[in-house]
């Protein structure tokens, strides 16, 4: 039992906007509800390079190779910022990968959609990274000071994913009749999948309650993606695109968008693991772990050989 | 998970953004060895010209006070506010002090 005195020092602290930091007292459930939102957040970034990397050897240009590697790259990069954010709540990377491939621990659905076209690396980069900075954007306000730092860094490398993402839409949007195509069609099916990516509604979002107290989260679901949706709507008319929402509608009251209802059986089948490419993204990295056994094993012997060497001299 | 399959020990990086300012915080890597922490510490945090300098050390290299004792450690201080400029008066019309 947890004693209600550090409790309510603790929601003192939370409410006051100190954050929490590792060697903190902190509920169980406030840890745990960190371990499992931080490490699916790491996770996402990792198998997220999966659906890019397809195009990276066949980019249409050496610019626009480069500019995917190095977008590729900041997401290994976010991956480790996260797990070494999660690490610091008591559990290893090890663990948390292991969750991952014994399909404990979850991922963001979004990367089990496959990626047909160049038009889907500028969907992904414009709609995905744009609703990924969404919810960073918020997240940098977390109440636990390693997420939150993280949270920082990360933000100040997205924007040039989103970027670089509507750099390509706006350019096949402009081009032959084909390529605009194209596009739309890398528009539509990406769209409900992207504002998905927010999670259920309020009103059926189970983690919601506490994550919210806790300030773990600042803004629910259902804020964020009214935030995503009515920037991104100008976005898309700007390049002569159609969001593929007929209920899409200025709301003049509100000063939102209205849209339409998303198709949730869909967004648990995914969830569930009968997407489209579940089974291919965790066998893949399952793959690539066991493919790099040689050199954990050849890190270990040499760090075991540098040991003995400082031992004799 | 075997011997093999783990993931190397935690080092944690600091950074100096610029010659004449502090190292600073950024946030740990796994290897085995202090090279490969170097460079995995670059390639994980210096991605964008983000530092000068880089410090990395085993994690259990570091020892760290106790928030739990945050009270009595840091509280000989407390009373002490003759540490601090305004505790003294100066007299009337005084400049530059
Ligand atoms: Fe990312
Ligand atoms: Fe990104």
């Amino acid at each position: 039992m947890e004693d209600i005195k550090k409790l309510e020092e603790f929601q003192a602290k939370i409410d006051a906007e100190i954050k929490i930091e590792p060697k903190d007292w902190m509920p169980e459930d406030y840890r745990k509800h960190l371990q499992r939102q931080i490490s699916q957040h790491a996770h996402s970034e990792v198998i997220g390079m999966q659906p890019e990397g397809n195009w990276i050897s066949r980019a249409p240009s050496l610019r626009a190779k480069v500019v995917l590697l190095a977008k590729i790259q900041d997401e290994a990069g976010h991956g480790q910022y996260l797990y070494s954010a999660a690490e610091t709540l008591g559990k290893s990377r090890d663990e948390y990968i292991e969750e991952l491939q014994t399909e404990k621990a979850k991922y963001s659905s979004i990367f089990n959609y496959p990626t047909l076209t160049w038009a889907d690396m500028g969907a992904v980069g414009w709609l995905v990274d744009g609703a990924a900075i969404v919810n960073q954007v918020s997240l940098q306000r977390t109440s636990y000071g390693p997420y939150s730092r993280a949270m920082v860094r990360i933000c100040k490398e997205e924007s040039f994913h989103q970027r670089q993402g509507y750099e390509i839409m706006a350019h096949m949007a402009n081009g032959t009749p084909e390529q605009k195509a194209m596009a739309q069609d890398a528009l539509n099916r990406f769209w409900w999948p992207s504002i998905m990516m927010f999670g259920p509604h309020d009103s059926d979002s189970p983690n919601t309650g506490n994550a919210v107290k806790w300030k773990i989260k600042r803004e629910t679901n259902d804020e964020l993606r009214q935030k995503f949706i009515d920037k991104t709507v100008q976005q898309a008319e700007v390049i002569g695109l159609t969001i593929p929402d007929p209920d899409l509608k200025w709301n003049e009251e509100k000063g939102h968008y209205d849209f339409g209802e998303m198709d949730w059986e869909e967004f648990w089948r995914v969830v569930k693991g009968n997407g489209p490419c579940n089974k291919q993204r965790l066998n893949h990295h399952k793959k690539a772990h066991q493919d790099g056994a040689w050199v954990r094993e050849a890190a270990l012997a040499y760090a075991a050989k540098q040991k003995e060497k400082q031992l004799v001299a | 998970m075997s011997n093999t399959d783990n993931q190397g020990d935690v080092w944690e990086v600091f950074i100096q953004s610029k010659p004449g300012l502090p190292h600073k915080h950024a946030g740990s890597i796994h290897a085995t060895d202090k090279e490969m922490a170097l460079q995995n510490a670059r390639d994980t945090y210096t991605r964008r010209q983000e530092g000068t300098c880089l410090w990395v050390v085993p994690l259990n290299a570091i020892v760290s006070s106790m928030p739990e004792d945050n009270d009595s450690f840091f509280d000989p201080s407390d009373d002490k506010i003759y540490r601090h400029p305004t505790h003294y008066v100066m007299p009337d019309g005084a400049k530059h002090i």
